[in-house]
């Protein structure tokens, strides 16, 4: 496991992606397959579930180090991070070992789900005996269940197409849906042959980019199909020898929550992949995403809730047709081929997503206008010549979304962040005023610049008024504008609302407490057509 | 029986010798343990360093300035208190305070190290009654690598970028730490630049007989080929677009005791961080604590609190003693 946790100390030490990718290619170069097939596995996201729970760590990381509790906390204060402190504060190993990635895993990692408590403790603190600082610290986040180190699966795929001359769009395939991580798994990867598809594997998804100019700037309007960007599950639905898959675009094989697709999908013929969103629909329409989030949580559905928030499917591209990879031809092509399936499938579970007639951008720009009311988020414009793409590429596929909704909120409690900002206070809570008094209502971490950051910081630590555990209350005074995707009645909520999506637009240093919003304009927003009334 | 230093506005005061020690504002008699910017500070009417460190005092508090010294170990009198300075380790000419007043001794030990720097006379821990201690690292999270295996990891960092042609630029306070890392390099290891800063204090150092490598000042340069080969020590403040733009293949590194914790290093945004420091980790304040023998401990600096508390569970009676504006700590 040193190689590897080398490889993370280099992968974590650079911005560059040049250099990461340098780093990983030289990895996986040194590396046997058994190993490197866990690096990758652990590099693209799929990371193992945390086996212990937080506090139970700390007690047994706090007692090898001789640390009382308090002085653990405050450890963890200043370093921010977990899996890191309780590397700091364990004593130097006494038997290091260099156990393969592989073994680590296999023999160590992954038995521990299964011990009884006291076995396991005796496992971790075994394993920590036998670890450098560098080993430790992955082996802490790979059990604390937050391993991540910035690198996309995009450039761990340009890592292996430079080490292997194999086509990146055919690694991303072949990384895709589910495998085992063996070195048989890693030898298929790379395998030069390149016809193997596997009968399950969805395509890598193209996905649209942010549009941040006028639309007129896009050419003639003709050139391009529009759609309503609905605001669902981006999916694939495979039906490949009388088998069917759907997938989620986190790689989730979600056949299993969506039986309705699934015997819809039946009626398509052998060798078709569509690309899609999973919606919650009814009568033609969709129902807000809240009810959607009902069947997401679920392995398997019953018969009410199947009746309470049905699904459909709403078709965007055909990507293989007839068991022939269609990606390459101009999607004019795809779309008049995907109507031609879906009219002889004829089911209403799989609806040709429509296409906005409007006849100039003018006119567009009015019909974007219903987004809100009809539950959308905006258009998406494709270049009807353009091929189907990988991941985010720009210039054919653009969203043109809705404003967000907003309002002027006060920060009222914070939290220190992790990672790259870690010591500093960046999780913020924020409240709309209610009377004399706040509610808070969202939590957000993202929107200021570094600069703003350390400003806040300071302001925090100046302003604290009480302390709960590593939450601070601060002084009700700076109010940001906080922009957020949708909004909810909830009960679970003290404000009695729940927002998608919240995040910090900008910090209103022109507005006092008593200029913020209040809860009674933040319920309004309830009833802005599009958005879940009473539900 | 009343202390015999107290924390004041002004800084830690000595009242029955009528002096300060490392005063915040313009005093009469100042004792000055090390020639940092938050520790010596300009505008007092007289001063008294170790005569190892006079030279730095002196650049940093002007040529006006009238200081006094005292050799290590050497004996003095402020209206019936003993006074002598002993070396801290920290940088060159740093000193403890040691204070003797009726049979009972209080120690200030100013910022202090237990590793090893060929720069300057080492730690000599001094017993007394009363220890007043800094804790710059003062949690348990701090524990410094062994300098040769960190001096080695800069060569070969070093290295690596000579190969690949980027020069590597180092970022090490201008004052004590640059010339300790200075003194730990190898001198064949490829040309060695250093920012004006560092060169000014080099040249104070080189005065005083410490042996440094050959330097060349940035400025001088004239084969810009040499860059890419080059080591580049810099303070931190170099580290704007202005002064970087000379170097267009560059790693840039870190050295400091804030390198221990991945947050600073990511914060920094440097290639690498190499957790060197002039300060004392946890292991060393503790050592330190215990080797002074005094029942009554003083925090300083960092994380007093902390300290403090762990002390107290130790059985030490210890108090914070809340001196120091940190903001212009030279680790911070
Ligand atoms: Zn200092
Ligand atoms: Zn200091």
């Amino acid at each position: 496991m040193k190689a590897f946790a080398a490889l993370y100390r280099r992968l974590d030490a650079t911005t560059s992606t040049n250099r990461k990718v340098a780093a990983m290619a030289d990895y996986f170069e040194r590396t046997p397959a058994a190993d490197a097939i866990w690096a990758i596995s652990f590099l693209i996201g799929r990371r193992p579930r945390r086996v212990v729970p937080t506090r139970q760590l700390m007690a047994w990381a706090g007692a090898r180090a001789e640390v009382p509790e308090w002085l653990f906390e405050a450890s963890y204060d200043v370093v921010g991070d977990l899996a890191e402190t309780i590397t700091l504060l364990l004593p130097p190993p006494t038997r290091v070992s260099d156990r393969p990635l592989h073994v680590w895993v296999s023999r160590e990692l992954l038995p521990l789900k299964d011990m009884a408590l006291e076995a396991r403790q005796q496992a971790i603190l075994d394993a920590w005996d036998r670890m450098d600082v560098a080993q430790r610290f992955v082996w802490n986040k790979l059990i604390t269940g937050g391993f991540r180190v910035g690198v996309s699966r995009r450039l761990v795929v340009r890592a292996l197409a430079r080490l292997s001359g194999i086509d990146a769009a055919v690694i991303t395939h072949r990384l895709m849906g589910d495998w085992t991580p063996t070195a048989d798994t890693y030898r298929r990867l790379l395998a030069a042959d390149t016809t193997d598809a596997d009968t399950s594997r969805p395509y890598p998804f193209f996905l649209a980019s942010p549009l941040e100019q006028p639309p007129e700037a896009l050419g003639s309007r003709d050139d391009w199909q529009v759609e309503w960007k609905w605001d669902g599950i981006r999916g694939q639905v495979i039906q490949r020898r009388e088998q069917i898959f759907i997938w989620s675009r986190g790689e989730e094989l979600v056949t299993d929550k969506y039986p309705e697709l699934a015997a819809a999908a039946a009626a398509l013929p052998d060798g078709t992949v569509l690309d899609g969103e999973i919606l919650p629909w009814r009568n033609g329409r969709p129902l807000p995403f809240g009810a959607l989030q009902r069947r997401i949580g679920r392995k398997s559905v019953g018969r009410k809730l199947l009746k309470e928030v049905p699904v459909a499917f709403l078709a965007y591209d055909l990507l293989e047709c007839g068991g022939r990879d269609r990606r390459s031809d101009a999607l004019a092509q795809r779309r008049e081929a995907m109507a031609r399936l879906l009219d002889r499938a004829a089911d209403d579970r799989l609806v040709l997503s429509p296409t906005i007639d409007a006849p100039d951008w003018k006119t567009l720009a009015t019909r974007h206008a219903e987004s809100r009311r009809r539950g959308v988020e905006g258009f998406v414009l494709k270049r009807l010549s353009s091929p189907y793409g990988v991941g985010r590429r720009r210039g054919d596929w653009w969203k043109w979304k809705i404003d967000p909704l907003t309002v002027d909120a006060v920060l009222i409690y914070a939290q220190r962040g992790h990672g790259r900002r870690a010591g500093l206070y960046t999780d913020y809570t924020f409240a709309v005023r209610q009377g004399e008094g706040l509610v808070p209502f969202a939590k957000a971490y993202s929107g200021l610049s570094d600069a703003e950051i350390r400003e806040v910081d300071r302001f925090i630590q100046r302003n604290t008024r009480e302390r709960f555990g590593p939450v601070r209350a601060v002084r009700p005074e700076l109010v940001f504008e906080i922009a957020f995707e949708g909004i909810r009645a909830s009960t679970r909520h003290k404000s009695g609302v729940a927002v998608r999506f919240p995040r910090i637009l900008r910090w209103r240093r022109d507005k006092t407490v008593a200029a913020a919003d209040t809860l009674d304009a933040l319920q309004a927003l309830l009833t802005t057509p599009g958005h879940e009334p009473g539900s | 029986m009343k202390p015999l230093v107290q924390a004041t506005p002004s800084g830690l005061f000595c009242p029955p010798g009528d002096f300060y020690i490392d005063p915040l504002r313009p005093v009469n008699r100042a004792v000055i343990t090390h020639a940092h910017a938050d520790h010596a500070r300009a505008g007092s009417t007289s001063y008294l360093c170790a005569r190892e460190g006079m030279a730095l005092l002196q650049a940093r508090l002007g040529p006006d300035a009238r200081i006094e010294t005292l050799a290590y170990g050497e004996k003095t009198t402020r209206q019936g208190v003993g006074l002598s300075l002993h070396p801290a380790g920290h940088i060159r000419g740093s000193a403890q305070v040691r204070i003797e007043h009726r049979g009972y001794v209080t120690v200030v030990s100013g910022d202090y190290k237990t590793a090893a720097d060929p720069t300057c006379t080492p730690l000599d821990p001094q017993r007394c009654n009363t220890f007043i201690s800094e804790s710059t690292f003062g949690l348990p999270i701090f524990k410094w690598p062994a300098a040769d295996s960190i001096m080695a990891s800069i060569e070969d960092w070093w290295r690596e970028n000579r190969d690949q042609g980027r020069t590597s630029i180092l970022f090490a306070y201008a004052l004590g730490k640059a010339q300790r890392i200075l003194a730990g390099l190898d001198p064949d290891g490829g040309p060695i630049l250093c920012h004006g800063a560092v060169a000014r204090i080099n040249r104070i150092y080189r005065g005083a007989g410490v042996h440094l490598p050959e330097t060349i000042h940035v400025d001088d340069i004239q084969d810009k080929a040499l860059w890419r080969s080059a080591l580049v020590i810099a303070p931190p403040s170099a580290d704007h677009p202005a002064w970087m733009r000379r170097f267009p293949q560059r790693s840039r590194a870190f050295a400091s005791g804030w390198m221990r914790i991945r947050g600073h290093r990511r914060r920094r945004a440097v290639d690498r961080g190499f957790i060197i420091s002039d300060h004392s980790d946890w292991e060393g304040l503790m050592a330190t604590v215990a080797a002074s023998g005094a029942e009554s401990i003083g925090v300083t600096h960092g994380y007093r609190a902390e300290m403090v508390r762990w002390l107290q569970e130790q059985g030490y009676e210890a108090e914070a003693l809340d001196t120091v504006d940190r903001t212009g700590d030279e680790e911070r």
